[in-house]
């Protein structure tokens, strides 16, 4: 597949060298570093060796003979995709000998190619079409009626794309992306010379094979073999828009290639500095639902939440909207509104949403749905680090000798950054797991974890204290780091507080469940001397009420082995969605303003004050949580929610419940009727991330661009959405496009200082911060001191939460997700990626499945403390003896049904990965399910009588 | 949970993060946490249970009342 963007192949992969070797190819001299390929070094001599096998995501392999050059001085004809430059080397690449060898070469292939070019799909878009041209292949001397492959049978299992062997070349391109690139090891070549053929797994077809769809296969065969199903329906592409991926934090850059105003396809994008030109199932293929028929484009409003909804003009939700939300204020007080920003949403519209409840509503009842993941890593690494964000780019893991990776599952939920993690396992750094749950990373192909410690859920900070005091006590210390970069009175506080026998892997196994030994291996392997050690975590972390003290544990492990501030170590958040950094760098948390300033200091107020013209509530406003306990009280009332859907999303499914149902105005401005819109007033249709400006900031702290590629199907962007309300409320904010945005957040914010549209349009993307000291951004930070100066070790008691287990509740309920899946499933589940994820289901443990008479896909009540829920059974060992597990994709298993209402100590992240359960066998969906099912379809009812009034 | 027990147990578990710190710092980090998260309305409901809760709470939260006022 050729990408339309100007992306050029240079047919091998750059070479990182120092050294310098000077060439000439076809006369033209050229300077390349040492090891890089004639290929490479002809390409950027501006000379184009014909290539079949090679291209410059993955080593070349040399198969395909196509690329032959003549060297002078030399024998014969190497291929220029293997042969390494040399210092003074004369290349040819267009000689009389070399095209005849190359035409004969092509015709091989050609005899056994299918010669429908005119109706292929990739017309157009074909290497081998090209090939045919480049080396003027004219006639096919054996003809076309030998043996050939012809009669083979496509493979259309995958929903996102079909294999046709017989067009396949068995270049084995696609064999090594699945291996270099993503790292799956799902393809194979069978079979010999004539016969062979590219084969999924043991021969199954695509979709039953390990296969995870990431495409890297499909834009790595250059022909029309793997070939994206959207090509051969649309047509190819005319015309392309950089642009970053709408799902994860990973932030993958990506071409969206257009014809008209439709997408054809999605590719990822080499200049990417997030991806480098890789892509999971998400990015590259699901994204159908901005198209999906159940996409609301009118704004819908009605009086009580048991009415159908009515359409409205633009006009007439605005004014309603504003009216209601000025009549709440009247009446029950200023502080009984409040609102939610969107970590889908860009930063700028994240920035207006919090400005508008701030300086337009009045208050600092502004929250964002970072509160339920990773809030705790914004105060635990404040606190010990000075900055609220990971410390490295995604690269650094190229140089890290020993990967811990705790409570987070990065082939699922990460899987871009995962492919790249693995590369650097397969290439020999170890791998350390804590986790419950045997994730896929502790064993796969050619990756194998040197340690799994799968403690009980909730023990994350006796276990990492644990780990402390095998560094502390077995002089594991970072003696330099620790004397010139952190603060000499935690240090030896925390040494002396790691050190007191209670906290020994040996104390501490039992509550913890993970071998003292196993745990002491794992300590020492973190802490060798000499070594890079990088941690990656996610929710697993963060979601208990010890979050941000298991982070603080984790910055601790860091400082005390001297693992930051350099490539290669690091503690490094894995971000759930796509904005989630963003959406809490631009001051959606109700204590502080963008850049983590808190709201009660006067001089950071007055700036802001200044520059939007009114006085701010130096007192900090209410939190996700306390709004609905607020709301259950009768004192919060009115809430406006940009892109989140609480009611699925947020725990305690009952409670949140009946804090919307306590409020009187409900405004969800989405991109379909979700769970929380059931119990909404106003419905405002929002935008896609093709449809839109701005920008998103990923895990790594990158902002990168968001273009829009098409027109709002809805109407408006969502920015010029909070812009509208913003104005009715009697607060205008004009502005005429997201960058005026930017531009005032960088006037405010002091690591946005240097940001600017513009210069991420020249530099790509920026890490933050980026100022005059670092004018081209940060990519690892705390490089020469911390942001806070000294770091700051913080002891960490680890405190047993108050969810137990007990006779009733014997089991420990954790959730998480999967690949094909993202967060509510708003999305991917209105694409074909439910194919792979029909359902939840509870993963349980053999020992315990039996023990209540659980076959494997049974339904099964699972109940806690809160309340209870039915989902089918998946038999596994992948979870502990007494540990159960789901993901919260599907509404109609409502997993938050049972999770509880218990948060962490300092900042109120639910604590969704621990839930004491039971679970027996069930006859199918509880009464609540079914009653739950019955509401969302009435609640969704839409009136589309005569006196509805149609929208502009 | 309501709120009122909500709030207490907000509270005590925030005093037990700070304990292992020792109560000359932990008293007035419990109150300076207490006045930068949560809301005044919050802050005023929990000061009015206080008295009718002292059972309940923390020792540290307990020293920690007359700071958060
Ligand atoms: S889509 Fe990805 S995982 Fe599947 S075969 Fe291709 S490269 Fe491998
Ligand atoms: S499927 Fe495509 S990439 Fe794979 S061997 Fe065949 S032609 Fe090459
Ligand atoms: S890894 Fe994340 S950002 Fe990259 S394509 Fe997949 S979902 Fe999108
Ligand atoms: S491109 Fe060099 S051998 Fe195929």
């Amino acid at each position: 597949m050729t990408p339309l963007s100007d992306e050029f192949d240079y047919g091998t992969p750059a070479v990182a060298a120092e050294q310098t070797v000077s060439l000439s190819v076809d006369g033209i001299a050229v300077e390349v570093p040492a090891g890089t390929s004639i290929m490479r070094a002809a390409s950027l001599a501006g000379v184009a060796v014909p290539k079949l096998c090679a291209t410059d995501s993955l080593n070349a392999f040399g198969s395909c003979r196509l690329c032959l050059v003549e060297i002078d001085g030399r024998p014969g004809t190497p291929a220029s995709c293997t042969t390494p430059v040399a210092a003074g080397m004369k290349v040819r690449t267009q000689t009389e000998r070399l095209k005849t060898l190359r035409r004969g070469v092509m015709e091989l292939y050609i005899s056994d190619h299918p010669l429908d070019c005119l109706t292929c799909a990739a017309n157009g878009d074909c290497e081998l079409q090209d090939m045919a041209g480049a080396v003027g292949l004219r006639e096919v001397r054996y003809g076309y009626g030998g043996d050939n492959h012809l009669a083979d049978v496509k493979d259309q299992s995958n929903p996102y794309f079909s294999y046709d062997p017989s067009k396949c070349i068995v270049c084995s391109r696609c064999v090594r992306a699945c291996e270099e690139v993503q790292g799956t090891f799902a393809l194979t070549i069978m079979g010999r010379g004539f016969e062979s053929r590219v084969a999924a797994s043991a021969n199954v077809p695509f979709l039953e094979s390990e296969c995870v769809s990431c495409g890297a296969c499909v834009q790595a065969c250059p022909t029309a073999t793997l070939i994206e199903k959207s090509v051969a329906e649309i047509g190819t592409p005319n015309r392309s828009v950089q642009t970053t991926c709408g799902y994860c934090g990973v932030g993958c850059t990506f071409n969206a290639e257009m014809r008209g105003d439709e997408v054809v396809r999605m590719t990822p994008s080499k200049s990417g500095k997030a991806n480098s030109g890789h892509s999971c199932i998400k990015g590259r293929f699901a994204w159908g639902y901005a198209q999906h028929k159940d996409r609301i484009l009118k704004p819908m409003i009605r009086a009580s939440i048991a009415d159908p909804w009515r359409e409205v003009s633009w006009d007439e939700a605005i004014a309603h909207t504003a009216l209601e939300f000025k009549r709440i204020a009247a009446q029950y007080g200023r502080g009984a509104v409040g609102g939610i920003t969107s970590s889908r949403c860009t930063n700028e519209e994240t920035f207006l949403v919090q400005k508008m409840v701030r300086a337009g509503f009045g208050n600092n009842n502004v929250d964002t749905c970072a509160r339920v993941c990773h809030s705790p890593t914004g105060y635990g690494l404040k606190t010990t680090f000075g900055t609220s964000a990971g410390t490295q780019d995604f690269v650094s893991v190229e140089k890290a000798d020993v990967i811990v990776v705790i409570g987070a599952n990065p082939t699922d939920g990460h899987p871009v950054f995962a492919s790249r993690m693995k590369r650097r396992l397969r290439q020999g750094a170890k791998l350390i797991v804590i986790d419950p749950r045997r994730i896929d990373l502790v064993h796969m192909p050619r990756v194998e974890a040197s340690y799994h410690l799968a403690l009980r859920p909730g023990t994350n900070v006796a276990v990492l204290t644990a780990m402390a005091h095998v560094i502390v006590t077995e002089g594991l210390i970072h003696q330099d780091f620790v004397q010139t970069r952190c603060d000499a009175d935690s240090f030896a506080e925390w040494a002396a507080f790691a050190a007191r026998p209670e906290h020994s892997p040996e104390a501490t196994e039992e509550a913890t469940g993970v071998p003292a030994a196993a745990l002491r291996g794992a300590a020492r392997l973190y802490a060798t001397k000499g070594k890079n050690g990088a941690i990656y975590y996610g929710l697993g972390v963060t979601e208990h009420s010890q979050g941000t003290t298991a982070v603080m544990a984790i910055a601790n492990l860091a400082m005390a082995t001297g693992n930051i501030g350099r490539d290669g170590v690091g503690v490094n958040p894995l971000r759930g969605q796509n904005n989630v950094q963003g959406s809490c760098d631009m001051g959606s948390f109700p204590h502080e303003l963008s850049g983590y300033r808190h709201i009660s200091d006067a001089a950071t107020r007055a700036l802001f004050e200044a520059a939007w013209g009114v006085n701010l509530d130096s007192e900090p406003g209410l939190r996700i949580p306390n709004m609905l306990d607020a709301a259950v009280d009768g004192r919060f009332k009115g809430l406006y929610i940009q892109g989140e859907d609480i009611a699925q999303s947020d725990p305690d499914t009952q409670h949140v419940l009946a804090g919307l149902k306590a409020m009187e105005c409900v405004v969800v401005h989405d991109l379909f009727l979700n769970e929380t819109a059931d119990y909404a007033h106003v419905f405002l249709p929002g935008s896609t991330f093709l449809e839109k400006d701005g920008t998103f900031t990923n895990a790594e702290r990158r902002i990168q661009r968001v273009r829009k590629a098409m027109a709002p199907k809805n109407g408006y962007q969502d920015w010029e959405i909070t812009m509208k309300l913003s104005e009715a409320l009697g607060y205008p904010m004009p502005y005429s496009h997201p960058s005026e945005i930017m531009d005032e957040i960088a006037r405010l914010t002091p690591t946005f200082a240097g940001v600017s549209f513009d210069k991420l349009d020249a530099l790509g993307s920026i890490q933050w911060p980026c100022n005059d000291a670092a004018p081209e951004g940060t990519p690892v930070m705390h490089r020469a001191s911390f942001a806070r100066g000294k770091g700051l070790f913080v002891l960490t008691e680890y405190v047993p939460t108050e969810e137990k287990t007990g006779p009733r509740f014997p089991l420990l309920l954790t959730t998480g997700r999967i690949l094909s899946q993202y967060n509510v499933g708003a999305q991917t589940r209105r694409t074909a990626n439910s194919q792979w994820h029909t359902e939840d289901r509870l993963e349980i443990h053999p020992h315990d499945a039996e023990q209540r008479g659980i076959v494997d896909g049974s339904w099964v009540k699972l109940a806690s403390r809160s309340g209870e829920t039915s989902l089918r059974a998946l038999i596994t060992d992948r979870v502990a003896p007494g540990v159960v597990y789901t993901t919260f994709h599907h509404p109609n298993t409502q997993a938050n049904v049972v999770t509880s209402d218990y948060s962490d100590w300092a900042t109120n992240c639910p604590e969704y990965k621990v839930t004491a359960v039971q679970v027996a066998l069930s006859n199918g969906p509880t009464d609540w399910q079914r009653e739950y099912g019955r509401h969302s379809e009435q609640a969704r009812h839409i009136a589309h009588d005569a006196e509805a009034v149609p929208a502009e | 949970m309501n709120t009122d027990e909500k709030l207490v147990m907000m509270a005590n578990q925030i005093a037990q993060f700070f304990a292992a710190q020792g109560e000359a710092r932990a008293v007035p980090a419990i109150a300076d946490h207490i006045r930068k998260f949560w809301d005044p309305q919050m802050r005023s409901e929990f000061l009015a249970l206080v008295p009718g809760a002292e059972a309940k709470l923390h020792p540290l939260v307990r020293k920690a009342v007359a700071l958060i006022r």
